[in-house]
């Protein structure tokens, strides 16, 4: 029978097929990370039950960590507290852990496939919704809660029913300029926010094969956002040529085989699809979401929209609520919008392609006067250690910009780092709701380059005429 | 049957895509236990001045937020529009809900992630059509003091009015919720399966158990 890529990792991977009609599946990576796993942990131990296969799991600290003064620990005691609990439950439980002073420390999505920990043809979980973004190697990797974080510790197997397969054709090229960014945001504001859900999404198509690994896991890194707790991207040479030579990857004495199994890696040409988009690269402009949704994006030329001009009852109350809280008026241009402050990071957008993206545009310029803070937090210790090396942290920090330590950071400003009430931000991350960022807070998710130029200009601007016009 | 009827006063929140950031905000995803996250749900919502687990001040309440009403305060079935639950998969949101005392929720829709870690938990979700949404919340607009039965074994949702609801639900949540297992004890009692599969696979995919000295 024709497979899709998904079918072939999941039957590759059922133990059992249990009555209810869900699988048993086994799980090849497991990341642990400091914020739901402590009750995970807790739970084996007041079961008495040990971690099936300690191998497998790869911890690190990201979201409470501080970005500044790494050397000096964290400051605040509960965030202390949590950090502290993993060390402990990974050095009672003998389990590889990076130090927040390990070069190989960073946000939990950036450094799996950073060291070759994600491999393609794996299932792999972490109690975190973004674990989405490992699909891009064409593995099965979607986000679990903290009862099915001990549940794989202690079976290295999670009881799931099979999703449906989900197709989303890209055909044609992005425009010079456009990122992989604005691409997911015109695919979750065409699906909807729920328009996967229930759904593992494929990504494929044209454009797809054009775009670089780093580029890809934006992609998949944001199906969450549409609903769907999985991406996908099929194996190929790129795909090949970012796994040779990783901390983690397959030593010589098995890359050759394991080559081979990768190459199997997509779907087959005639496998059924449940459901298939087929979205124009050529029709997406660089991207701004205006609301309280990853759904409520336009392009930078468009308009917030008027409640009024919608006759659905529920959705007008929707943006109603949306701009309210966005303090924004109904038809307002974009590009009127003005920032307080620019954050460049997050497991969506703070590897090194982001980086150079987005201190291309702000070579030789300094940020607007109207933007109170502009930070970039680097994805990784390696990130950070390869843009210094390129010297783009001497671009950000002449421009105006503060250089950080990696983390999860503003993101969601579990650490120091956040928004105070209010506060407007062009934000590379991912989630625009309400309060992510800060109580508050109001959040524009944007390209590195869209917030870089919002940087310069202290309002939304467009990067494709901006670059042309230079 | 240990639980199988859930009954009480009903609180809506007509919203849709309400997301696990709003059901509890990130600054008490540093707490390292399970416990204690009900006085937190909704928590920008529910009070006018921000909070974190170290702060024992009083907050001023939002009057305005519907978990600050009689009787919805005191509440224990929440219906609410689609997508509940989506973003993060921090199951801190459904320890709230049930720390708070709610035990069911209905909507049309839930996030993926979300589900899963409801059921985990116990917390019973109720997924009906658009229509018989439409219907509960026009119904709960006639009247506040609004209390439905759930009778989880015959699948049916009846209203003060005696309106009866039909639901699905998977055999094995409906059991969940009805016994409450550990499913973990029964998932190990696949363990032979599961160690055959691994050895098998330390033979066919040799590379994915290399461990790190071997490097």
């Amino acid at each position: 029978m024709k497979e899709t890529l998904y079918d072939k990792i999941w039957n590759e991977h059922q133990v059992h097929l249990n009555d209810d009609g869900s699988s048993l599946l086994y799980i090849d990576r497991h990341l642990v990370h400091e914020v739901t796993s402590p009750q995970a942990f807790d739970g084996l131990k007041i079961k008495k039950r040990d971690i099936w296969n300690k191998e497998s799991i790869f911890a690190v600290s990201d979201h409470n960590v501080p970005t500044l003064n790494r050397k000096a620990g964290i400051k605040d005691e509960i965030s202390r507290l949590q950090v502290s609990t993993l060390i402990d439950n990974c050095s009672k439980h003998n389990i590889s852990y990076f130090d927040l002073n390990d070069i190989n420390q960073g946000i939990v999505h950036v450094i799996g496939p950073e060291l070759g920990i994600t491999q393609p043809g794996m299932t792999l979980v972490c109690g975190d919704s973004h674990t989405s973004t490992h699909g891009a190697l064409a593995s099965l990797a979607f986000g679990i809660g903290t009862s099915d974080v001990e549940h794989v510790l202690a079976t290295q197997c999670i009881n799931v029913t099979k999703e449906k397969n989900l197709k989303i054709n890209i055909k044609n090229q992005l425009s010079e300029f456009v990122s992989s960014k604005d691409l997911i945001l015109y695919i979750i504001n065409h699906i909807g926010a729920s328009g996967g859900t229930g759904y593992t999404i494929e990504f494929m198509g044209e454009c797809v094969k054009e775009l670089s690994v780093e580029s890809r896991m934006t992609v998949c890194n944001m199906s969450i956002e549409a609903g769907a707790k999985s991406g996908l991207i099929a194996f190929d040479d790129k795909t090949l040529e970012y796994m040779i030579m990783k901390k983690y990857s397959p030593s010589k004495k098995y890359l050759d085989q394991a080559t081979k199994y990768w190459e199997t890696l997509s779907s087959d040409a005639d496998a059924i699809f449940d459901k298939t988009i087929i979205i124009d690269a050529k029709d997406v402009q660089p991207q701004v979401t205006w609301g309280t949704s990853p759904e409520m994006t336009v392009h930078v030329g468009g308009k917030v929209p008027n409640p009024d001009d919608v006759s659905n009852l529920e959705k007008k109350e929707s943006i109603e609520r949306a701009l309210k809280y966005m303090d924004l008026k109904a038809g307002q241009e974009i590009s009127s919008i003005l920032l307080d402050k620019i954050f460049i990071g997050s497991c969506t957008n703070s590897r090194i392609e982001d980086l150079r993206q987005a201190a291309n545009v702000i070579k030789g310029s300094k940020i607007a006067k109207n933007i109170k803070q502009a930070i970039v937090v680097p994805g990784s210790g390696h990130v950070k250690a390869q843009a210094e090396k390129e010297k783009l942290d001497k671009v950000f920090i002449n421009a105006g910009f503060e250089w950080r330590e990696p983390g999860c950071s503003m993101c969601l400003g579990m650490n120091d780092d956040s928004l105070e009430p209010y506060e407007r931000c062009a934000s590379t991350s991912n989630r625009n709701f309400e309060g992510r960022q800060g109580d508050k807070g109001r959040t524009h998710l944007v390209s590195p380059a869209m917030a870089a130029l919002a940087a310069i200009k202290g309002h939304f601007s467009n990067i494709v005429d901006y670059i042309n016009a230079k | 049957m240990p639980n199988n009827i859930i009954k009480g006063q009903v609180i809506p929140i007509n919203q849709a895509n309400i997301d696990t950031d709003s059901i509890i905000p990130k600054q008490y995803l540093k707490a390292i236990t399970k416990t204690g996250f009900g006085p937190f749900l909704f928590d920008s919502w529910r009070y006018k001045d921000p909070g974190d687990l170290s702060t024992k001040n009083k907050r001023r309440i939002n009057e305005e937020f519907i978990l600050n009403q009689e009787p919805f305060s005191s509440g224990n079935i929440l219906i609410t529009n689609n997508n509940f639950g989506c973003g993060s998969s921090r199951e801190h949101a459904v320890w709230a809900l049930k720390d708070f005392g709610i035990q069911a929720v209905i909507s049309t829709s839930f996030a993926d992630i979300f589900f899963r870690n409801s059921f985990k938990n116990e917390l019973l979700l109720i997924t009906i059509t658009k229509k018989e949404l439409e219907k509960l919340f026009n119904e709960i607009s006639e009247s506040s003091k609004y209390c439905l039965t759930i009778n989880i074994q015959n699948q049916t949702i009846t209203t003060p009015n005696n309106l009866e609801i039909n639901f699905d639900i998977n055999d094995s949540d409906k059991d969940k919720i009805i016994n409450g297992y550990d499913d973990i004890e029964l998932t190990l009692k696949h363990k032979n399966k599961i160690q055959d599969y691994e050895d098998n696979m330390k033979k066919i995919k040799p590379w994915l158990f290399e461990t790190n000295d071997e490097k």
